[in-house]
């Protein structure tokens, strides 16, 4: 049971992160864009729809890598004080309401609708057309994903409820991590600034 | 299990609105209108069980709109669900407006990284040393800067919780004080432009980033500067909330070498600096003379630098589209010149600017190996711009013979006669520049060293992001983009300064040859745009220019060992962007399904039905965003509630932008205001001990009220914030 949570965390966070690395190619991208076309006066038409694709790749692939690790942003004025049974009993009823159901939904319609695209070749409405199809196919494809992970979290609740605490996590880079802005903050580098 | 005060709150307002769901619905004669509504209190009830909001509205949003199709047409019920579903995704998918939220998420996490805060606090602290409170006062002007570069409210507080606090607990301030200074500062990220926060609400009010990062600009800074006041008040009033720091803590150390330099040549910098450079320097290295020579004649070189690029604008042609039938009425002109004398004076000019402006840009670099250039001019440094410097007449020669070769072409012959506010203004600079270089001793030389190694670089970023937006030159988005590679480059020398020395020495070289290849394309776009060119940049030096960037892009990383920091800053924008915008897929579909049912239509009928006016509309709206940011953050509010709100000001009157701005201002309170007050639980995660919880919400106390006088006078001087946009955009 253990080994097939980690394995779907592993998953959704390999894939979250391979494609978090699109900021770095949408940053550089568009800066040389920004080159090309201010400074050369050479702008290329498909720069744009190439960015607005690298933007939603980068946040649909990233949504059960982010629910993963709960970076998914939450009303925490109840729950924060519930015990974890609590907490556990509340999500798994939510997921089965909410997330199951309507993200089923949106996986089985962007099936569709990127299969609707594929069969006409569908591309971008610009000089220099870049396929749409694939971009499509991001939506069936990270639906699938966060559905994966939302049985996982489901049986995570079902694991809370019957061992009363919640069963670990992988591990990730945090935005406040205190350990590292503590050591980050203790680091002397102001006081040998001056003699340089 | 005892309740918790915010528990109990919580609970509290589910069961007064399940009540009043229960009460007030009709029942009998339930329509879609009801269920709207009903779906409108739900989702609030739905948020407050703590389950991931964007799939509570996800599920929510997909249901209620089965329910609205399934009442039109029940067999094509599911389909049509099904399309919405997807279709809502898409758009946020290729959101033009949103794809600048991960740019500037990565941008302030790469600055986050890069390590300066420790710095620019200490350079802000001691260049306020002097100012009443001047620990608070530099804990809120760093907070300012470093939540505007960075927009990551959680981090800013945590890193001055461990900064900040036991630095103003040790100087003996009020733990309020110090608490509430440090939780109201760090939040101001979400407000003051560039922020996520703003491009949150053009997304879903429909309105243009650009006005709004136009129109947020004062009120940031207003709310800022009355945290400032405030805080400069409270010393003065109480001392012993803010004592005075001893002289200890207020002196600015100054390197040994400068001691023998100050002894001979005395106090003043630059006449100081360039007597040692002349008549012996003692044991400062020549390389550190030129560097300090460089510092103090920064304000100047930048004063020269705008000064000519402000003349350049204003006294050029107005024909720029020279035809060759033009060029007999150049000629004439050209005779006619010399009896101007103005303009024969200012003819001078341009290529001597030229010559200031290839020095100034291509200085950083190349740190202080120009000296030559740079020397003449400074010697009479309060001359400048009004009289003209010997050695400008023979520059001027050089254009001339180009301009005959290039038939037909009379660039710049004629310059226009420039306006006397023009030259008011030049004068009133030299005597501020002349007064500063008379107080420019070395204690202050050494604080503007501090700042510029701290304090500039963020502003510089955080104004070249702004105002290529504001002004229109870049779109957000590719401001954006620039702003998260200038966050790299700025990460890269931060780190680079951590290195070892001897390590550095081995790649500045290679930095400085591939900057300057870069540099060098950019400076010739600025001379063109500038018109002292009439060629274009080249293309082999524009692709040169590019390829040294990237070169120096993946040298650099490899070099100061930036990949960890890359790794995370990349990690983090992934999980950011990912709940923003899948917050928002949730929204979008979930507000679908609310107009579907015609609940816009139901609370629009009951609050015109109120016959409220404007000011009662505007207060009960800012009450009721205030009220949800107890329990409820800031994206949440925006995605689920701008949309019921904003349709409404139409109604009366409000321009969306303003009620933005009213808005921006009013979340803040939700960082702040318990029981969920983010800003403060940070706060207290790194707090000694001794800092109790209830300190902390005492001390935000005050600023949260600055923030309902800040709204009160937006409101009383809607200029404050529809100024700079009506200016910019008629």
């Amino acid at each position: 049971m253990h080994t097939l949570l980690m394995a779907v965390d592993r998953l959704s966070t390999f894939v979250g992160r391979l494609f978090a690395w699109s900021i770095v190619l949408l940053t550089l991208l568009i800066s040389w864009e920004v080159f090309s076309r201010y400074v050369l006066n050479h702008p290329h038409a498909w720069a744009l729809d190439a960015q607005i694709q690298l933007y939603g790749v980068l946040f649909m692939m990233a949504g059960a890598y982010t629910l993963a690790h709960q970076a998914h942003v939450r009303g925490d004025v109840l729950y924060g004080g519930f015990s974890q049974r609590v907490q556990a009993s509340i999500d798994l009823v939510l997921y089965l309401a909410f997330f199951i159901p309507s993200v089923f939904a949106l996986t089985w319609a962007g099936w569709t609708y990127a299969n609707e695209s594929l069969v006409i070749r569908e591309s971008t409405f610009s000089a220099d057309p870049l396929p749409l199809y694939p971009f499509k196919f991001v939506i069936p494809i990270a639906g699938f994903l966060l559905l994966a992970q939302g049985m996982v979290e489901i049986l995570r609740c079902v694991l809370c409820l019957r061992e009363g605490h919640w069963p670990g996590r992988l591990k990730d880079v945090e935005e406040i991590d205190i350990a590292v802005l503590k050591a980050r903050v203790g680091k002397d580098d102001v006081s040998g600034e001056a003699q340089s | 299990m005892r309740l918790r005060i915010e528990q109990k709150f919580g609970f509290g307002l589910m069961a007064l609105i399940l009540i009043s769901i229960a009460l007030f619905t009709p029942w009998a004669t339930l329509n879609n209108g009801h269920i709207g509504i009903i779906m409108l209190s739900l989702i609030v009830v739905a948020m407050m069980m703590g389950f991931p909001s964007a799939f509570t509205l996800t599920g929510m949003g997909v249901a209620f709109s089965w329910v609205a199709y399934h009442s039109v047409a029940p067999e094509l019920a599911v389909q049509q669900t099904l399309d919405l579903a997807v279709q809502r995704t898409y758009g946020v998918m290729t959101s033009d407006v949103l794809i600048a939220v991960p740019l500037f998420l990565f941008m302030g996490y790469l600055v986050e990284r890069a390590n300066l805060i420790k710095k620019l606090f200490h350079a802000i602290h001691i260049a306020t040393a002097r100012v009443p409170g001047s620990l608070a006062v530099a804990t809120l002007i760093t907070c300012a800067i470093f939540a505007t570069a960075t927009g990551i409210v959680g981090a800013v507080v945590t890193l001055m919780g461990l900064l900040a606090l036991p630095a103003m607990m040790r100087a003996g301030y009020d733990t309020r004080l110090s608490a509430g200074v440090i939780a109201a500062g760090g939040t101001l990220g979400i407000l003051i432009p560039p922020s996520i926060m703003l491009i949150v609400y053009s997304a879903t009010a429909g309105e243009s980033v650009v006005r709004m990062y136009a129109g947020a600009l004062f009120p940031g800074l207003l709310l800022a500067g009355l945290y400032v006041l405030y805080v400069i008040l409270m010393a003065k009033l109480k001392p012993h909330w803010a004592p005075p720091l001893n002289a200890e803590d207020r002196r600015v150390p100054i390197p040994q070498y400068l001691n023998p330099i100050m002894a001979r040549h005395g106090k003043l910098a630059l006449p100081a600096l360039l007597r040692a450079l002349f008549t012996g320097r003692g044991e400062m290295s020549r390389l550190n003379l030129f560097k300090y020579l460089l510092t103090a004649t920064l304000p100047l070189l930048v004063f020269v630098i705008i000064l000519g690029l402000a003349w350049n604008t204003l006294t050029r042609p107005k024909e720029t589209y020279d035809t060759s039938g033009l060029v007999e009425m150049g000629f004439e002109s050209t005779t006619r010149m010399p009896l101007d004398v103005d303009t024969a004076s200012g003819l001078q000019e341009p290529p001597m600017v030229e010559e200031f402006e290839a020095d100034g840009l291509q200085e950083p670099p190349m740190e202080s190996l120009q000296e030559p250039t740079l020397m003449e001019p400074l010697q009479a440094p309060t001359e400048l711009g009004v009289q003209e410097p010997p050695g400008a007449a023979p520059l001027g020669e050089p254009p001339a013979p180009a301009v005959a070769d290039a038939s037909g072409e009379q660039e710049a012959v004629e310059r226009l006669p420039v306006s006397n506010a023009f030259w008011i203004t030049t004068a009133v600079s030299v005597v501020a520049l002349t007064a500063l270089y008379l107080m420019l001793n070395f204690t202050r030389l050494e604080v503007f060293r501090m700042l510029l190694t701290s304090f500039f670089p963020l502003a510089v970023m955080i104004l070249g992001v702004l105002g290529t937006i504001v002004f229109g030159l870049a779109t957000p988005t590719e401001a954006a983009a620039i702003g998260a590679l200038g966050g790299f480059i700025l990460a890269a020398f931060y780190l680079a300064m951590e290195r070892p020395e001897a390590e550095r020495r081995r790649w500045w070289p290679s930095w400085i040859v591939l900057w300057t290849i870069f540099l060098s394309s950019i400076v010739w776009f600025i001379l063109y745009q500038a018109k002292f060119t009439t060629q274009p940049v080249p293309k082999a030096l524009g692709t040169a220019s590019m390829l040294a960037m990237m070169v120096w892009l993946v040298l650099a990383t490899w070099q100061v060992r930036l990949i960890p920091i890359l790794k995370e800053a990349v990690f983090l924008t992934a999980k950011t962007s990912a709940m923003v915008c899948w917050l928002f897929v949730g929204s979008s579909i979930y507000s679908a399904a609310f107009s579907l049912l015609g609940g816009q239509g139901m609370v629009e009928a009951w609050v015109l039905s109120l016959d409220m006016t404007t000011l009662q509309f505007l207060i009960l709206s800012q009450l009721i965003i205030f009220f949800l940011g107890w329990p409820l953050e800031w994206t949440e509010i925006i995605v689920i509630f701008m949309p019921i709100f904003v349709p409404l000001l139409a109604h009366f009157n409000v321009d969306p932008l303003f009620f933005g701005l009213l808005v921006a201002l009013n979340l803040q309170t939700s960082f702040l205001s318990p029981p969920m007050a983010p800003s403060a639980f940070y706060l207290k995660g790194v707090a000694p001990p001794n800092v109790s919880l209830a300190q902390i919400f005492l001390g935000s106390m005050p600023f949260l009220g600055l923030v309902i006088v800040s709204m009160i006078m937006l409101y009383i001087w809607p200029q404050i914030g529809l100024w700079l946009p009506t200016v910019l955009y008629k």
